[in-house]
């Protein structure tokens, strides 16, 4: 398969980036997308030109660092996957693909395609946790007895990777479905309940602390989060943050 | 921006009933607009709380879209909204800023004259002048376009935003297709209604 790539090229946060064209050739179906970007880099490095920068780690879809807006959507046009997940195999030969990072001002770009999503980890620290005892005399969190359909639920919320497909999505570069997945997923336990209206609270004002836009429920992040989250979690966040504010 | 666009669709409604009736029966029409007019819990309550409504919604609308801007300071080369989300939902400023252009309009035709005769002529009570001051508005075929093309527009803006108030203020559960399909119902019934009110008198005036 022959393709050309246009391909965002920035050197740091603070200089002004533009895309490249690069146009390459060999390329399998059975490649994956970031496969395709090897071949690129192997191509470049034998070139003596710097290769391009783009993060990547479990290549399985489970850690979400390989943030990448293909041809205008995030993780490319498949669904329900990550940009690793994704074959070449959706592309025709002679295809142009663009290729540029997830973009919020929340996400500054470190290098290329590399993006910074420390603000995920900021808001995820304001209160994506409970507070436990584990020196020595941890309960099983099995202990607890949890409804069925409350226990998948809080599952499906914690299922999100951070990869921050929703913000990319968004055309407000709203955080809302990333925030209310991990609002939910201790909002339905029992065990989250001491810390719920503090939680939201924080959550939130963090949120909107590190500029993430307003959500207008457009129901972009749904579609594009390669976990499928659901808006139902949005919905759950409001309710919380409505009553948790309502009670002071 | 889910409150006061619900109760902005609450006296959209009201609004609709109104005016319908002043196609079936002037007489009805006349003694209903007389009440509103004159009536002080109409007059100096809810005419203040609807002015500061439409306020809120369009300011927080406008402050909205702003931040929302602002949160993606570089664009992308290319962005696929259609793969994703429907054009309605993206497009909120676009029709909400049309509805506030024409609601400059509508204010013009008949808030004005209304206030100018109330307050500042001070005209005595006519409790029959208000269909046939009506009736006159829609002669101009000009107006009758902008009309219609607005309650398009706003059609639009609600089929999005009625539902979409729901999921703001939490609302998503079993009972949620269901209000999706009323929400959507209501938001092509009821500027259709203001459609047939402005080209009925239109086409049966007899000059
Ligand atoms: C009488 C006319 C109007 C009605 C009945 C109305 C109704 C609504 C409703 C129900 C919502 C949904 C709120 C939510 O999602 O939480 C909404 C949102 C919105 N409206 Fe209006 N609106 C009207 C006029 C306007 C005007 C004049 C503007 C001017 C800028 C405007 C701009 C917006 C914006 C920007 C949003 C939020 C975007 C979104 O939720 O996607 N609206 N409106
Ligand atoms: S909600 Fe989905 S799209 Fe957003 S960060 Fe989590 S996994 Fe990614
Ligand atoms: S590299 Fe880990 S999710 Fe893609």
């Amino acid at each position: 398969m022959k393709l050309l790539l246009k391909i965002w090229r920035q050197k740091n946060n603070d200089s002004k980036g533009k895309l490249v064209e690069y146009p390459i050739s060999g390329i399998e179906g059975d490649m994956s997308f970031l496969e395709m970007l090897d071949v690129l880099n192997q191509e470049l490095i034998e070139k003596g030109e710097e290769p391009v920068v783009f993060d990547h780690d479990c290549r399985e879809g489970i850690c979400g660092s390989c943030s990448l807006q293909i041809n205008g959507e995030p993780h490319g046009p498949d669904r329900l996957i990550t940009t690793c997940q994704l074959h070449m195999r959706k592309f025709n030969d002679g295809d142009t693909i663009v290729i540029e990072p997830f973009r919020a001002t929340a996400f500054p770009v470190i290098k290329d395609l590399m993006i910074d999503r420390s603000a995920f980890d900021r808001i995820q620290q304001a209160g994506g946790y409970i507070s436990v005892n584990t020196s020595g005399n941890t309960v099983d969190a099995n202990a607890i007895p949890v409804e069925k359909d409350k226990a998948d639920a809080s599952f499906n919320a914690a299922t999100c990777i951070g990869c921050g497909a929703c913000v990319a999505a968004c055309k407000n570069a709203s955080a809302m479905l990333f925030t209310s997945a991990k609002v939910s997923q201790f909002a339905l336990l029992p065990q989250g309940q001491v810390e719920a209206a503090e939680r939201v609270q924080n959550m939130v004002r963090q949120m909107d602390l590190e500029g993430f836009g307003n959500c207008t429920n457009t129901g972009a992040c749904e579609v594009e989060c390669p976990k499928g989250i659901s808006l139902e979690n949005i919905a759950r966040m409001n309710r919380e943050y409505l009553t948790a504010s309502a009670r002071g | 921006m889910a409150l006061s666009g619900l109760f902005l669709v609450f006296f959209l409604g009201q609004h609709a009933t109104i005016n319908l009736s002043s196609v079936i029966s002037p007489e009805t029409f006349n003694s209903w607009s007389h009440f509103m007019g004159y009536n002080p819990v109409v007059q100096y309550i809810l005419q203040p709380i609807l002015i500061a409504g439409v306020i809120v919604h369009f300011v927080m609308g406008i402050v909205l879209e702003l931040q929302n801007r602002k949160a993606r300071n570089v664009r992308y080369a290319q962005y696929k909204g259609g793969a994703n989300a429907p054009w309605v939902s993206r497009n909120m400023i676009l029709t909400g800023l049309v509805v506030l252009a024409f609601l400059g309009l509508h204010f013009y035709d008949f808030w004005v004259p209304e206030m100018a005769y109330k307050y500042i002529e001070a005209n005595p009570e006519d409790p029959t002048r208000y269909h046939h001051e009506l009736v006159e508005k829609f002669l101009s075929p000009a107006r009758v376009g902008i009309y219609v093309v607005s309650f398009v527009l706003l059609a639009l803006h609600l089929w999005h935003g009625f539902a979409s108030s729901f999921q703001s203020m939490g609302v998503n559960n079993k009972y949620s297709p269901a209000i999706r399909n009323f929400t959507r119902l209501y938001a092509i019934v009821v500027p259709l209604i203001f459609i047939f009110i402005a080209l009925y008198h239109h086409f049966n005036h007899t000059h």
